[in-house]
């Protein structure tokens, strides 16, 4: 098949068959000098972004929320066009009808959706009340078929985060597509694929795939409204880069105004837009400013995605994110680098537009990127903290050269993978639990199988261990049915009509697990093991404390002793897990990440022998608890590192904050470092960092006058915040965090 | 592993602390070893709790090395191991043994030091050492005595070995208001280390009383308590005079 829209462009297999991955391969000119070429922000940009910075003063102004259409549920014709200046943009489209004004999205549970109006003042319409009314939402149907022990392990916090009120989102549309092909060519597959089914016998897997594509079908012809609405026909491919670039977005938008996921991530574009853009310079239709400005108007775009959550909500994922994440560099199979000129573009925005958390800028990091590159990041890194890392090296083997990053750190083959998304489960309450026979001490449920309390002057490792994995089998049985029945649901009722039919017909499925506190659970163990500890009793005799008398190894000290622990507990957690058997024949993934949880999961978890006292933050993801280590940072790292990926699919987060002055003595100093550090970190196998460079004294300062560092970007746990949107508690977690300092 | 590694794997020295990210001394990122134990009492000094030879934790060369090795993928193309103090001259063997390790695998070797002392021993250790970073304290004879506690000729001689041998060497400086910041004393130091072909690099860093409570919490009285820190337009003048 030949569109004109191609001329140009090389290669025929993409044309053959939807393979974006094939059409990038095929085009793209790889970048190998440094960012010399940018072009600086154009006065249109400046003025636009004038506009939006207003804007956004005065949702911060208006504690956070500038405005919600309670009548209106968000769909993807639901509103009119919205715009922030209509005559100024390149790239348009608005979640609802006003810039920064939030929709209702009820199909995920009515119950959030009402209590995330009430929250900010509002009252949910009747008119979306009655309409659900007799509706099941997600939620309804999960808590149908939810069995008691489930609800009791929800309840005591044992498991948490669950999508089971929200949409799961982490699912990754290959937006892409639709600027390349068109809607009209992508029905067209989808049409071929459904009327192959019906060929077939007629099972529940095959009626059930109908179905959905039946809706993917609908929904692309919504997405194909919704443009027009604005004055675009996408039935054909673009033909230019401000046409790929909107044609994408579109994409993304009838995405985020169908699924109020917890992650909707953007996937892998930049690269991609880079062959039209060089295209249209070759052509003579585009100049470095004029590209630079594309990127700078779709990214105010991105910047403006929101999502109406409630307080409950923002506990746990705090900062207001979206997680869309972007994609940046790696390695292409054929060994050259996707590094293109865009890929410095795309990073670039953080100075035209200015620091800013979101899009979700992630670093595909090998060691053989080019120089200048590594370089440049680096900069981006000590100069904004709005970007992170993860080993390509370790993922492109897996997941090929087109795979993006769904939330903070779970990768996925774009167009071809997806994820059930299923939070965490808290490793040192399960281990509190094991102590107590079955009941947890600071809830007051009893959950899990009943034993006598633990007994004894003082905890033997082996008896404490031989109980822990009990509990550990019964938990990780449970939490994989828990996660089916979520799923099963969420795909009934809340289905992700848009995203899917971005996807291949056959897909491969992930369940995504995961853990919080590894380092809490470690260092008690640890402490169980090298020292004498005894536990203190309450009144019926159940253990709420404990005096831990001695030294031990502690997590973070690159001393395997202890390291070794959080090695084989999470290799132990996956095993389990691996027993129980997924809803749609799922791959079982496991992550170490908290987003901001590891303060709400330390809040309801008792005190632990390693001397964290009840009530305290755990350590973020994957982290050392703080003020732990000895030999400074590079020990920390390595502790890390020898977590193994194989075991912990879903990704492995570590935040590294350090003080500019203990990175290196000059700007070009603390580059080199950094990328030194990257290197070596990366080189022992180790597979995300997120990475600030500022003084806790700016922290403070921000936390003290909230209000004079409004655009303060730091990054947590695989994602970044405005620290000014975090909760108190959770601005002093970060505070509290190891500075690596040492001068 | 040949009979010599086994040797000087084995050789004792005396540790007080390791640090897996250093930054700032020398190129790269650096392993940082301070050995315990220093005959200075330099008036500035940071590392009050280095000085006795008696504290910090015995390892063998060997311990060190495989400590160290777990973090050369770090070091890219100019990190590598310094080893600081304490006096790490006080301990030659030890680092002499440490840097020869390094050296067959090809890490970079740092000796940071005050230069007070030159011996066989020492003339040995620089064998090995690729970089060293020397502290030059004052300018004068009279506060070499008074603030450090040898003679000024002694690192200027360690200097003289230097360039004799070949070996590069960092000039480091502590900048401290009204005790080596004036014109005169500057233009002194300029003078000492001019036309000095192995000297590379000239750090001038700011004196800072951070360490005021390891000295309260050691029951050392800290001489320079009542001096401020150093700015950093003072360091940039300062720097002006070393200008070559």
């Amino acid at each position: 098949m030949e569109m004109k829209q191609w001329e140009g462009f090389l290669g025929n297999t993409w044309k053959n068959e939807i393979n974006v991955r094939d059409f990038i391969a095929q085009n793209y000119s790889e970048y190998l000098g440094d960012e010399g070429f940018l072009a600086d922000a154009t006065p249109r940009t400046n003025e636009l972004r004038a506009r939006l910075d207003a804007l956004l003063k005065l949702e911060r102004d208006l504690g956070g929320v500038l405005d919600i259409d309670t009548t209106t549920v968000s769909s993807l014709t639901s509103y009119q066009p919205g715009y922030i200046d209509r005559e100024k943009e390149l790239i348009v489209g608005l979640q609802t009808n006003r810039p920064l004004k939030r929709g209702v999205n009820p199909f995920g549970g009515i119950r959030m959706a009402r209590q995330a109006c009430e929250a900010h003042g509002y009252r949910l319409s009747d008119k979306i009340e009655d309409e659900f009314k007799f509706r099941t939402t997600h939620n309804d149907g999960v808590f149908r078929i939810y069995s008691e022990e489930m609800r009791a392990a929800r309840k005591s916090h044992l498991i948490t985060g669950l999508p089971d009120a929200y949409g799961r989102g982490r699912i990754i549309g290959d937006y892409r597509r639709v600027a390349l092909y068109g809607i009209d060519r992508l029905i067209a597959e989808k049409k071929k694929d459904k009327k192959a089914l019906g060929c077939d016998a007629y099972g529940v897997e095959s009626m059930r795939a109908s179905e959905e594509l039946f809706q993917q079908i609908t929904f692309l012809g919504y997405l194909k409204e919704m443009a027009a609405m604005y004055g675009y026909d996408i039935s054909e491919p673009a033909k230019n880069a401000r046409e790929a670039i909107q044609w994408t977005y579109f994409a993304y938008l009838g995405a985020i105004k169908e699924q109020n996921g917890a992650a909707m991530s953007l996937g892998r574009v930049s690269t991609f837009f880079d062959i039209y853009i060089e295209r249209d310079i070759r052509l003579g239709i585009l100049d470095e400013a004029g590209a630079q400005e594309l990127f700078d108007d779709f990214m105010m775009k991105l910047r403006m995605a929101r999502h109406l959550r409630t307080p409950e909500y923002q506990e746990l994922f705090g900062g207001d994110p979206m997680w869309i994440t972007e994609a940046v560099g790696g390695m292409a199979l054929d060994g050259r680098s996707l590094v293109t000129k865009s890929s410095y573009r795309i990073l670039h925005t953080l100075y035209t537009l200015g620091h800013s958390p979101e899009p979700n800028l992630t670093i595909l990091y090998s060691q053989a990127l080019p120089e200048n590159f590594k370089r440049y990041c680096a900069k981006v890194s000590v100069e904004t903290d709005s970007i992170q890392y993860e080993n390509d090296d370790l993922m492109r083997p897996l997941y090929g050269d087109d795979y993006a990053i769904a939330c903070c750190v779970s990768a996925m083959k774009v167009g071809k993978q997806m994820q059930f998304f299923g939070a965490r489960c808290n490793l040192p309450k399960l281990f509190l639990l094991a102590l107590n026979g079955g009941y947890d001490t600071t809830s007051g449920v009893s959950v899990g199988p009943s034993m006598p309390v633990m007994e004894g002057e003082t905890l033997d490792y082996d008896a404490v261990m031989s109980r822990l994995n009990v509990y550990m089998e019964w938990l990780a049985k449970l939490y994989v049915n828990t996660m089916n029945a979520i799923h099963y649901m969420h795909d009934k009722y809340a289905y992700e009509k848009t995203q899917m039919a971005l996807h291949d017909t056959t897909v491969e499925r992930f369940m995504a697990f995961g853990v919080a506190g590894l380092s809490v659970i470690v260092d008690s163990l640890s402490a169980v093991r090298y020292a004498k500890v005894a536990p203190k009793r309450d009144e019926k005799g159940y253990i709420v404390g404990f005096e831990t008398e001695g030294e031990f190894p502690t997590y973070g000290n690159d001393d395997d002793r202890v390291d070794s622990m959080a090695v084989e507990l999470t290799h132990r957690m996956i095993t389990e897990l691996r027993k129980t058997k997924t809803y749609r024949e799922a791959i079982h993934t496991l992550s170490v990440l908290t987003i901001t949880s590891n303060v709400m999961y330390g809040k309801h978890t008792g005190e632990t022998p390693d001397g964290r006292a009840a009530g305290a933050p755990f350590a973020p993801g994957a982290n050392p608890m703080h003020n732990r280590e000895k030999n400074g940072a590079l020990s920390s790292l390595n502790s890390v590192a020898k977590i193994s990926y194989d075991d912990c699919r879903d990704g492995i987060s570590n935040t590294f904050s350090i003080v500019p002055s203990a990175l290196g003595k000059t700007d070009s100093e603390r580059i080199d470092n950094l990328v030194s550090m990257l290197d070596g970190y990366f080189g022992r196998g180790a597979h995300h960092l997120n990475v600030n460079v500022l003084n806790r004294e700016t922290l403070m300062k921000a936390y003290e006058n909230p209000e004079d560092y409004p655009n303060l970007t730091i990054r947590v746990s695989g994602y970044a915040v405005n620290f000014h949107k975090l909760s108190r508690e959770q601005q002093r977690e970060v505070i509290e965090r190891t500075f690596h300092e040492r001068i | 592993m040949s009979v010599s590694d086994v040797t000087l794997r084995s050789e004792l020295g005396r540790i007080a602390s390791l640090q897996s990210f250093g930054t700032v001394d020398g190129p790269g990122i650096r392993y940082v070893v301070f050995m315990q134990g220093c005959p200075l009492r330099c008036a500035c000094c940071h590392n009050p709790e280095t000085w006795s030879f008696d504290g910090g934790e015995e390892k063998t060369a060997g311990e060190v090395f495989d400590t160290l090795l777990r973090y050369r993928s770090y070091f890219g193309r100019e990190g590598g191991v310094t080893v600081s103090g304490g006096e790490p001259l006080m301990q030659a063997a030890f680092v002499r043994a440490l840097f020869a390790l390094c050296r067959d695998e090809g890490i970079h070797t740092c000796l940071d030091t005050s230069g007070c002392s030159l011996n066989a021993q020492i003339e040995e250790l620089l064998d090995v050492t690729d970089l060293v970073l020397l502290d030059l304290k004052y300018a004068s004879e009279a506060q070499y005595q008074r603030y450090v506690g040898c003679a000024l000729s002694a690192p200027l001689a360690f200097l003289d070995r230097l360039e004799a041998r070949g070996i590069p060497a960092w000039i480091r400086q502590v900048l401290i208001r009204g005790k080596n910041d004036s014109e005169q004393d500057l233009k002194q130091s300029a003078q000492l280390l001019d036309g000095r072909s192995n000297i590379q690099r000239i750090e001038l860093l700011p004196f800072r009383r951070l360490c005021l409570e390891k000295y309260k919490n050691l029951g050392i009285d800290f001489p320079f308590a009542e001096i401020d820190d150093t700015t950093e337009e003072e360091i940039a003048r300062a720097y002006t005079f070393f200008e070559r």
